[in-house]
């Protein structure tokens, strides 16, 4: 169980080819308990597929990958151990969402009184008895949710949460998610959209074309893919252009007679200045997203590009 | 957010302990079987199919020309009450193939082998679900059928009854027939995956293959059809022995080791296959 190791889940050399097609490439990432974990790339970048092997539903080409120690399928009690919401609808249209939860919850001896207190939980219990085709795709999420989270497990996968929600449903799944890892879960959630993981992530996994690009903290990431870049706007330019100088410092010159220094913070900028008595007449920190980061770090692991016209 | 990992604290949760038991699957294999609409539908409707068509056909042997077919000294009255059997075999076989590719075609599989991920399990508590569950509304089933035929019969005095030589063997064997169908659709819907391709195969087996070898020289009809997955099956219901039909438990046999068969296949490829 968690706490008794410092890995959760443990990917090595984890390979998945379909065909000639390989969605999985040689993965070597360890998963830490009690921390949110980021695992980002591109859509096809392999985050579905890398979540089907953890679960067992595929299995690997090569490599292996372990929860908690063992297999997946050797696991004595898999939803007491990990909680899955996968991206793929994983329910029968014709059951009504309080059947779906006591036939997975009663494979583990688990009976109806657990179904309703998670069935309370995601917010269903007025739906309960309805039949889940008729669903919306928020309250979809919502069953799966709380179908991972019937055996009250010690960690979770989550496949995409927040796709086709809502921003209340958003909101929702974030507030959900980090109150998951303040109970001391371990929390393994993928998602495309870099902003959301800044959001909730400790760490990231970052994959493209199913090769691992990085593995590193949100801040590390974050400071790592932010350059800093500065707008200066000042009479005397050429004067401050021949003082900006240094090993990592670049300027450039903008249409509008400004210049963008990059390498250099803002405060060290406009303290330059002053000291040698340079009026300023704008001194601006141009900030790098972390969508641009996350766009530079996987830009050339996209599959499938769309021509930005500019 | 905190960019260094401090490792949990061992989490106690009141679940600890829970764990997948055989019994916990198959009663979890027992809610899914009951609480889909097409299950009882498709149970209702074989059973009204066995019911219906046996009072049918008995009604129909009186009827006609007194001393044609009901004093012939082949004349099967068990059997006669039991003829909706083959009608019901399609409805049943389906309902065979819906138990498992019903999970395949809305996605459920993948919530299946997730909670439970040896999947071998799942397949012996299906197998034993729907068999059980099967086995009980069709045992009742046929004695009704029978007694009914049976009444229908009595007015030309040709009835028999259930103490009669081989006729409570036969009025089993109706449900037992019936079961094998329905774990033949399991076991192709297994190994095929998509409802229709294995309703399709099953189609095949039980009524085109039967209707090709009939159009085969002779003595090629007579030889292979006892043999087929049906007609082998089929010889459990009858209680007057066709000279060359098969002796009712070998028939039987036959057809359960065919099914054996398909099941066999279709566990090692469950095993094998991503999901």
């Amino acid at each position: 169980m968690a706490g008794e190791s410092d890995v959760v889940i443990e990917m090595t050399g984890l390979t998945k080819r379909y065909g000639d097609k390989t969605a999985v490439d040689d993965l070597t990432v360890t998963v830490r308990p009690g921390v949110v974990t980021g695992f980002l790339g591109p859509n096809g970048a392999g985050k579905s597929t890398t979540m089907r092997l953890i679960v067992g539903l595929d299995r690997p080409t090569k490599g292996n990958v372990t929860v908690n120690g063992r297999r997946y399928d050797e696991l004595a009690a898999p939803l007491h151990e990990v909680g899955a919401l996968l991206e793929a609808r994983s329910v029968h249209s014709g059951r009504s969402a309080r059947n779906h939860l006591l036939a997975l919850a009663t494979s583990h001896g688990l009976g109806p009184s657990r179904v309703d207190e998670l069935l309370e939980l995601v917010g269903l219990t007025e739906v309960a008895r309805k039949r889940v085709g008729a669903f919306s795709l928020g309250m979809g999420q919502r069953l799966g949710i709380a179908a991972a989270l019937l055996g009250d497990p010690a960690v979770l996968l989550f496949d995409e949460p927040a796709n086709g929600l809502d921003p209340e449903g958003i909101r929702w799944i974030r507030q959900l998610l980090r109150r998951l890892a303040a109970d001391g879960r371990t929390v393994f959630v993928s998602s495309h959209v870099m902003s959301e993981m800044a959001l909730i992530a400790d760490h990231l996994v970052v994959i493209g074309r199913g090769r691992l690009i990085a593995d590193l903290p949100v801040d590390e990431f974050v400071r790592r893919g932010t350059r800093h870049q500065v707008r200066v706007r000042s009479p005397r330019l050429t004067e401050l252009v021949s003082l900006l100088s240094g090993p990592d410092v670049s300027v450039r010159s903008l249409a509008d007679g400004a210049i963008e220094v990059d390498g250099m913070t803002s405060d060290a900028i406009g303290e330059l200045a002053a000291s040698h008595g340079l009026p300023l007449h704008e001194l601006s920190p141009v900030g790098v997203s972390l969508e641009d980061a996350f766009m530079e770090l996987t830009g050339g692991a996209v599959e499938y590009h769309a021509e930005v016209p500019e | 957010m905190t960019t260094t990992a401090v490792p949990a604290p061992a989490r106690k949760s009141p679940l600890d302990g829970i764990r997948i038991t055989f019994p916990n699957v198959v009663r979890s294999e027992w809610v899914r079987f009951r609480s889909l609409r097409s299950t009882w539908i498709t149970m209702l409707l074989t059973v009204a199919i066995v019911i219906g068509f046996g009072a049918l056909s008995c009604l129909g042997a009186v009827s006609h020309d007194r001393g044609a077919e009901v004093l012939r000294p082949d004349f099967d009255a068990t059997l006669r009450s039991l003829v909706g059997t083959f009608f019901a075999q399609l409805a049943f076989g389906v309902l065979g193939v819906l138990v498992v590719t019903g999970e395949y075609s809305t996605g459920m599989i993948r919530a299946t082998f997730t909670a439970v991920p040896r999947r071998l399990t799942v397949f012996l508590a299906r197998l034993t679900v729907f068999a059980l569950a099967s086995f009980v509304v069709l045992v009742p089933t046929a004695v009704v059928t029978f007694l009914i035929g049976q009444s229908i019969l009595a007015r030309d005095g040709v009835d028999t009854t259930l103490g009669a030589p081989h006729v409570l063997r036969a009025v089993i064997g109706s449900a037992l027939y019936l079961v094998a169908i329905g774990l033949l659709g399991m076991a192709l819907g297994w190994l095929i995956r998509h409802t229709a391709g294995a309703i399709f195969a099953l189609v095949g087996v039980l009524f085109v293959v039967p209707l090709i070898i009939v159009f085969m020289p002779r003595p090629w009809p007579d030889r292979l059809e006892k043999w087929l997955p049906g007609g082998a099956g089929q010889a459990i219901l009858h209680t007057v022995r066709d000279h060359d039909s098969l002796a009712p438990w070998t028939g039987y046999g036959a057809l359960m080791l065919y099914v054996a068969v398909v099941l066999l296949v279709a566990a090692v490829l469950l095993r094998a296959r991503d999901v």
